[in-house]
């Protein structure tokens, strides 16, 4: 009888050390540790307009030629429309540009423009940069792109 | 002799009805082991205490490696997508016709070269030599073919944007196959009319058209060629078009195979036991830890294919004796100029095919002496390495990424690994496994 009581006891030690196990992973696992803002809708630099950015099809696939649309309001939240978008980037943490040159290729209504030719060739923190000249002014923003 | 029966298995493949149900199954098999995979890890925890008990001695990764290292298993490798710019590209017979004429030797200037000179079969279809030899020696070193309807981008630098253009190059460098295309018209009517006909519809007219005349070709060729009528400039360009879509269809049956890590890869995501030589030696998994973490090779070797289809430069050095080569940077006026790039007239199909032409990166230092990210599936069996030859064996390579010298121009995307002599023997040990 004691023999068993034993087993139930040496169990329970061990699902005492198994939590503190989940428990230690818990606290040490990575959360949303201190990356780049990878915020898909954002104020531009000089708060002109509001610009989110998201891929047509919904998910980011590594590898594949892709369109992106980027939605540009202003700050009053009217569509802008009519804007001139320049797109830059790279991978700042290993020194070198897009795989691609990705251009605004058409206009889609309702502040809505379609960024075709993005490419994401591996995994890792990519930026897009763009330009955007429109009838409010001109204004930048960055969107940071974890893979 | 494996590689060899499953080569031959690729050339008679063509002529078997495409078996794509085969390679969706595959693909969701692929989906399915990586939802297995997530279940595996929240029960990792509980195996972690049976480990704390029993010791047991497997060889472990983190949860992101699991998941590289899946990305990397052939079974990840999506069916291949049909090109509609070659309306030819899934149609048997011109894949038959193809193959004939990829081993053609008639499919030169003098008779004795023809692809197969350079892409051997029986040597995963390049030549073992530093550079290709045709009929003369040429600058760059002869690619393997596997998986070659899948790149974007064809030659080391990437002067050609479909497997059918690509095709047509060969056959009027002077130093590889060195023909024209009036002659290479002539000589398809005269050998291979009627197979020509039954897939591409008749041949034009080509009494009027002189034995040898190319826009490319010796000052003679040229002359002849521009003394032709425009219309008949475009008879002949369709029929070397053609002739290039026939071998296109060829090469899109010629696939990369199974190797030992896919064995392992597969068994490490489904959780199985490895058995017999899908497990790996405490020198392999370091090897493979190394390159899909701190060593970087995964930055552009990745995927099922080990390659991001794209062009670094890693400050390989040029070879004493060539002309300058500065790879991707003097190919992308080359490609826009080519008449039979995606955006020209010999295109089947519409413009939405040339995303990848349309949106390439046209200039700036990251394009000088830029390479293709070659694939590193059977690499082990075919030195030398790198786009002329360089390197002579894996040491050399994996040496070379360790040192990695100052770019003689542009500037190298790689920086020096300082890797001790176990860790660059694991790489090698790991690159083995993609080739057995
Ligand atoms: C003289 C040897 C030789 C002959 C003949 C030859 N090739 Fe090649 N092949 C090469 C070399 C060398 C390269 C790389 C050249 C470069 O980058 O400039 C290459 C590159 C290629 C590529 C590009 C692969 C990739 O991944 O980008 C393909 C496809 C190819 N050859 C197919 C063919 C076909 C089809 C023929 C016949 C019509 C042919 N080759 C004839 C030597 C040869
Ligand atoms: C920045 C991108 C990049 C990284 C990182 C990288 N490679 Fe490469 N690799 C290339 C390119 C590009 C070439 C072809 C270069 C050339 O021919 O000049 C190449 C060539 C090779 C080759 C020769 C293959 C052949 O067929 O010639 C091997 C082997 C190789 N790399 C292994 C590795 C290993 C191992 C690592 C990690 C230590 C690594 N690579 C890291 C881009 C990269």
């Amino acid at each position: 009888m004691a023999s068993i009581w034993r087993y139930i006891l040496a169990g329970l030690g061990l699902a005492a050390l198994l939590v503190g196990i989940v428990a230690a992973v818990y606290l040490t696992l990575p959360q949303a540790a201190s990356g780049p803002d990878i915020s898909r809708s954002k104020k531009t630099a000089n708060g002109l307009f509001v610009a989110s950015f998201e891929p047509e099809r919904g998910v980011v696939r590594q590898g594949e030629l892709q369109s992106w649309l980027l939605t540009l309001k202003t700050a009053a939240g009217a569509p802008v429309e009519g804007a001139a978008i320049t797109v830059s980037g790279g991978m700042p943490q290993h020194d070198h540009g897009l795989p691609t040159s990705p251009q605004a290729t058409d206009y889609l209504g309702q502040g809505r423009y379609r960024i075709d030719g993005v490419k994401f060739t591996m995994s890792g923190w990519w930026q897009l940069h763009f330009g955007i000249s429109a009838a409010a002014g001109s204004d930048s923003v960055v969107f940071n792109i974890v893979l | 002799m494996r590689r060899l029966t499953s080569v031959v298995r690729a050339v008679q493949r063509f002529t078997e009805s495409r078996n794509r149900s085969k390679s969706l199954f595959l693909r969701n098999s692929g989906r399915k082991t990586a939802a297995h995979f997530s279940w595996n890890c929240s029960s990792l925890l509980a195996l972690a205490a049976l480990v704390l008990l029993g010791g047991c001695g497997e060889p472990q990764f983190s949860d992101a490696e699991k998941k590289t290292i899946a990305s990397l298993a052939l079974n990840t490798l999506p069916s291949l997508k049909p090109d509609t710019t070659n309306q030819y590209a899934d149609v048997p017979a011109a894949a038959a016709l193809g193959s004939t004429l990829f081993f053609d030797t008639g499919m030169s200037r003098d008779g004795t070269v023809s692809c197969s000179t350079c892409h051997k079969i029986d040597r995963q279809f390049q030549d073992d030599l530093p550079q290709a030899v045709g009929v003369s020696r040429t600058n760059r070193r002869t690619m393997p073919l596997a998986g070659v309807a899948r790149n974007p981008w064809f030659f080391w630098d990437g002067r050609r944007d479909s497997v059918w253009a690509q095709a047509l190059t060969p056959l009027e460098n002077p130093l590889e196959q060195a023909g024209n295309r009036a002659a290479f018209a002539h000589y398809i009517k005269k050998r291979f009319g009627e197979r020509y006909e039954r897939i591409f519809g008749p041949l034009p007219d080509l009494s009027t058209v002189p034995a040898s005349a190319s826009p490319l070709g010796t000052d003679a060729e040229k002359a002849a060629w521009n003394a032709m009528p425009t219309g008949q400039q475009d008879d002949v360009n369709r029929v070397f078009a053609n002739i290039g879509k026939a071998i296109a269809a060829f090469e899109r049956s010629i696939e990369p195979e199974q190797t030992r890590f896919d064995r392992f890869a597969i068994d490490l995501a489904t959780g199985a036991k490895p058995v017999g030589d899908a497990v790996f030696s405490p020198e392999e998994v370091l090897g493979l830890k190394l390159f899909i973490g701190k060593a970087n090779c995964v930055t552009c070797h990745n995927g099922p294919r080990f390659t991001d289809n794209s062009f670094h430069n890693t400050g390989v050095p040029p070879v004493d004796g060539l002309p300058p080569d500065r790879g991707r940077v003097d190919a992308v006026a080359q490609v826009e100029a080519d008449p039979f790039n995606c955006l020209g007239k010999f295109r089947d199909g519409d413009e939405s095919a040339c995303r990848e032409l349309r949106f390439m990166v046209k200039d700036g230092p990251q394009i000088v002496r830029a390479y293709k990210t070659p694939s590193l599936r059977g690499a082990a069996d075919r030195p030398p390495y790198m786009h002329a030859g360089q390197f002579a064996t894996l040491g050399e390579v994996v040496a070379h990424y360790s040192k990695v010298p100052l770019a003689v121009e542009g500037v190298s995307e790689v920086h020096p690994l300082d890797l001790s002599e176990r860790e660059r023997a694991a790489l090698v040990a790991f690159l083995k496994t993609l080739s057995e």
